[in-house]
């Protein structure tokens, strides 16, 4: 565990802000607020947050909005972005309708 | 399960170079890429390429990229298109989605070549039709041929910002504004010159404080910033605007290399997640390699070498090719890559501030803060200079690795040297034919031929023209100065084609002679 | 809004093959065949390509190379049809996409 996930470091109340409602995950429509309040409910990895969230799960997969989440939720934490760890990487890459993913074929 | 020496996923610039050089060694390559045309951005880029000669330089992007699919067919790579690698494992397996179906193949080698996305931020109104990223804009207008919009704002004043301003002019758009958070400008100085002399005015220091509409962008507000990028009330600014054109930097694709479990690095100075690689992009997984973008943003010049480089160390990995001609091939590449990472803009120098150029010239503040040289800038650069009779003005005035200008002179009367990043000086004892050669060979338009003593009390000037309607000789209008401001009336006295200059037309315009080091742009009015 | 290049002066007059019908919320509209959806649109002024589930937003073009799926609306009946790199094909039926459905909220 590295001190990031360390969930008895104090990070502070959660102080509104006055952009709470702007939207960052465009897909599943998620507001900067919302974001910063589930760091505060002891979300603290960029994994959890999307879980809690499902920012970066909707149609796009997080192509627009996973760097917006990262910097969001290094801020609350007081650390840099590039100290987390970004979120799991995995199949599919792209939005795939069942019906193809199940489509397996041999060539 | 099919297998194949190598499989590529990316048919972008280095996808297509490291295929052609693994195939022309032999291997049994597949190049994987989601799009429905090869190509990556290549395509997209109809601006003449900067660098050395041998390096393509002052051929349009799109050609680059027609020679690359012919070099391409002909090495017999096998490019397989609408098939998009949705995953990537143990031992080179991937999984491609094509034809409603998955396929699983392996590669004894693998390089990921998937390039970069944009990067967006974030403002009230971001998410309105009209708010659009810059590679949007560029698809929009050069792949399909329809404007993105009539009135457009631009947000970012880095390279991608500054080339699609300048597309948007040439397709009929109307750019209100080039707007930078930063204090300065981030790309080329000679791509922001040729943008900011035809008009459009640059905001540093300022962004967008939101985008206003209902159901679409009708209009935009930005206002300056403080040094914590904090607005500074008062200072708003109201534009009518359909559209938004956001081009704030790229991030690597690399979620790839990350689920095949290679080590990663979070490394701002490349753009941010990428694979940790060695010079010809070997991952912590022996047989996989990257090239381009994924494992740094720069340009296409660097990701074509790039390739190169990653193709025939694939080769040399699956036993197609000698150590010693590897390390002799790359040694080559290696030259020329270090010659496009020179000069001001060197990834090296990413975020200094640079004060002088490398001949101890100071560098033009009023270009970084606002788009253009002031006239009392200048004639410090050696490519100005004042002489009777016809001659090249030269406006380069940043080092960049660039020198087909040299060249491009049949006279000679250009010279940079050995080192590509010097600032072009103009030969005074060698004479100038007015041929325009230069003018044309200028990837950065930044030449200009004028003649001070064309007839009594005027002076003709000749500049790179890349615009419809194309004026013709006897039109009347007005010259701009490099700020984009009217300086004096003008008339043309003459426009030059030529299949030489590469689409590149030669307006020659007449203005009173004191106007000769201040006009810089013809008008219709 | 948007509207069609008729000469670029780079890359000159574009050959865009057959120019067919299709439909836009019932209403008929032309563009070229094998262009975008999107494009088409585009040339024909439409900036709304849908509605967004929660907030009823509207969205349109945004990458316009398939990634950011903004520009997505119900095409031939079927919903979530990334415009921006769909052909388009004669007779397609293209409707304004609410939510996941192509009937507006309020008849939903």
């Amino acid at each position: 565990m590295n001190q990031i996930n360390d969930r008895s470091r104090d990070i502070g109340e959660f102080v509104p802000a006055e952009d709470d409602d702007m939207i960052i995950c465009r897909c599943e429509e998620i507001t900067k607020g919302e974001i910063r309040q589930a760091v505060h409910d002891g979300m603290f990895t960029l994994t959890e947050i999307r879980r809690y969230l499902r920012t970066g799960m909707g149609l796009c997969q997080g192509q627009t909005c996973s760097k917006l989440v990262k910097g969001i939720v290094a801020r609350e934490l007081g650390v840099s972005p590039a100290e987390l760890e970004p979120a799991t990487s995995r199949a599919p890459m792209r939005p795939t309708e069942m019906r193809i993913l199940g489509n397996e074929v041999e060539d | 399960m099919k297998r194949f020496d190598l499989i590529i996923v990316g048919a972008g610039p280095s996808g297509l170079s490291a295929a052609i050089e693994a195939a022309k060694r032999g291997l049994e390559v597949v190049v994987f890429d989601e799009n429905d045309k090869p190509g990556g951005q290549l395509f997209k880029q109809i601006h003449k390429f900067f660098g050395s000669k041998e390096h393509k330089a002052k051929v349009r992007g799109f050609k680059i990229g027609q020679d690359l699919l012919k070099e391409a067919d002909e090495a017999g790579v096998k490019v397989v298109l609408n098939a998009t690698v949705c995953g990537m494992y143990q031992d080179k397996e991937i999984t491609v989605r094509y034809n409603d179906a998955i396929h699983h193949y392996k590669g004894d080698a693998i390089i990921i070549a998937t390039g970069a996305s944009e990067n967006m931020v974030t403002f009230p109104g971001w998410t309105l039709p009209g708010v659009i990223g810059a590679g949007a804009a560029q698809t929009m207008m050069n792949l399909h041929g329809v404007k993105p919009g009539n009135k457009i704002l631009m947000l970012g004043s880095g390279n991608v910002g500054l080339v699609v301003s300048f597309q948007l002019l040439q397709c009929g758009c109307e750019v209100v504004g080039l707007v930078d958070a930063a204090p300065r400008v981030g790309g080329y100085g000679v791509h922001a010159a040729k943008v900011a002399r035809t008009g459009v005015p640059f905001y540093l220091s300022h962004t967008i404080v939101k985008a206003e509409g209902e159901d679409h962008v009708t209009g935009v507000t930005i206002a300056e910033v403080d040094s914590g990028f904090n607005f500074i009330p008062g200072t708003e600014k109201h534009f009518d605007v359909d559209t938004i054109c956001l081009a704030v930097g790229l991030s690597p694709m690399s979620q790839l290399l990350k689920m095949a479990g290679c080590q990663m690095e979070d490394n701002p100075k490349r753009g941010g997640q990428v694979p940790i690689c060695d010079e010809c992009g070997r991952t912590s997984i022996p047989g996989v390699f990257v090239a381009g973008d994924v494992s740094g943003i720069e340009e296409a010049s660097s990701a074509m070498i790039e390739g190169r480089m990653a193709g025939i160390a694939a080769a040399e990995y699956l036993g197609y090719m000698e150590k010693s001609e590897l390390d002799e091939n790359l040694a080559s590449l290696n030259e020329a890559l270090d010659g496009l990472r020179l000069g001001m803009f060197a990834p090296k120098n990413r975020g200094k501030m640079i004060e002088a150029t490398e001949e101890g010239i100071p560098i033009s503040t009023n270009l970084l803060k606002k788009g253009y040289v002031a006239d009392d800038e200048i004639e410090r650069f050696p490519g100005v200079v004042r002489k009777a009779g016809i001659h090249p003005v030269i406006e380069c005035t940043q080092n960049i690795p660039c020198n087909p200008c040299q060249d491009a002179c049949p006279k000679k009367c250009i010279k940079i040297g050995a080192n590509i990043t010097t600032l072009p000086a103009v030969d005074e004892t060698a004479e100038c034919v007015g041929c325009g050669m230069c003018v044309a060979s200028c990837s950065g338009q930044a030449i200009f031929l004028v003649d001070e003593t064309y007839e009594e009390g005027y002076a003709s000037i000749t500049m790179p023209y890349e615009f419809l309607p194309l004026p013709q000789a006897g039109d009347k209008g007005i010259a701009l100065g490099r700020d984009g401001q009217k300086v004096c009336d003008a008339e043309v006295i003459g426009v030059k084609s030529s299949p030489a200059f590469d689409k590149t037309h030669l307006l020659t315009m007449k203005v009173p002679s004191e106007y000769v080091m201040k006009a810089r742009f013809f008008k219709r009015v | 809004m948007g509207t069609r290049i008729e000469e670029h002066p780079i890359l000159g007059k574009q050959e865009k093959g057959r120019m067919v019908k299709f439909f836009y919320d019932g209403k008929e509209l032309t563009g070229y065949e094998g262009e975008p959806i999107a494009a088409a649109l585009k040339a024909a002024g439409v900036m709304a390509h849908r509605y967004t589930k929660k907030d009823h937003k509207p969205r349109g073009i945004f990458c316009a190379i398939g990634r950011c799926t903004d520009c997505v609306m119900v095409v031939n009946g079927k919903p979530n049809v990334r415009t921006c790199v769909t052909p388009l094909e004669e007779g397609m039926q293209v409707q304004t996409q609410y939510g996941v459905s192509d009937k507006p909220f309020e008849e939903q």
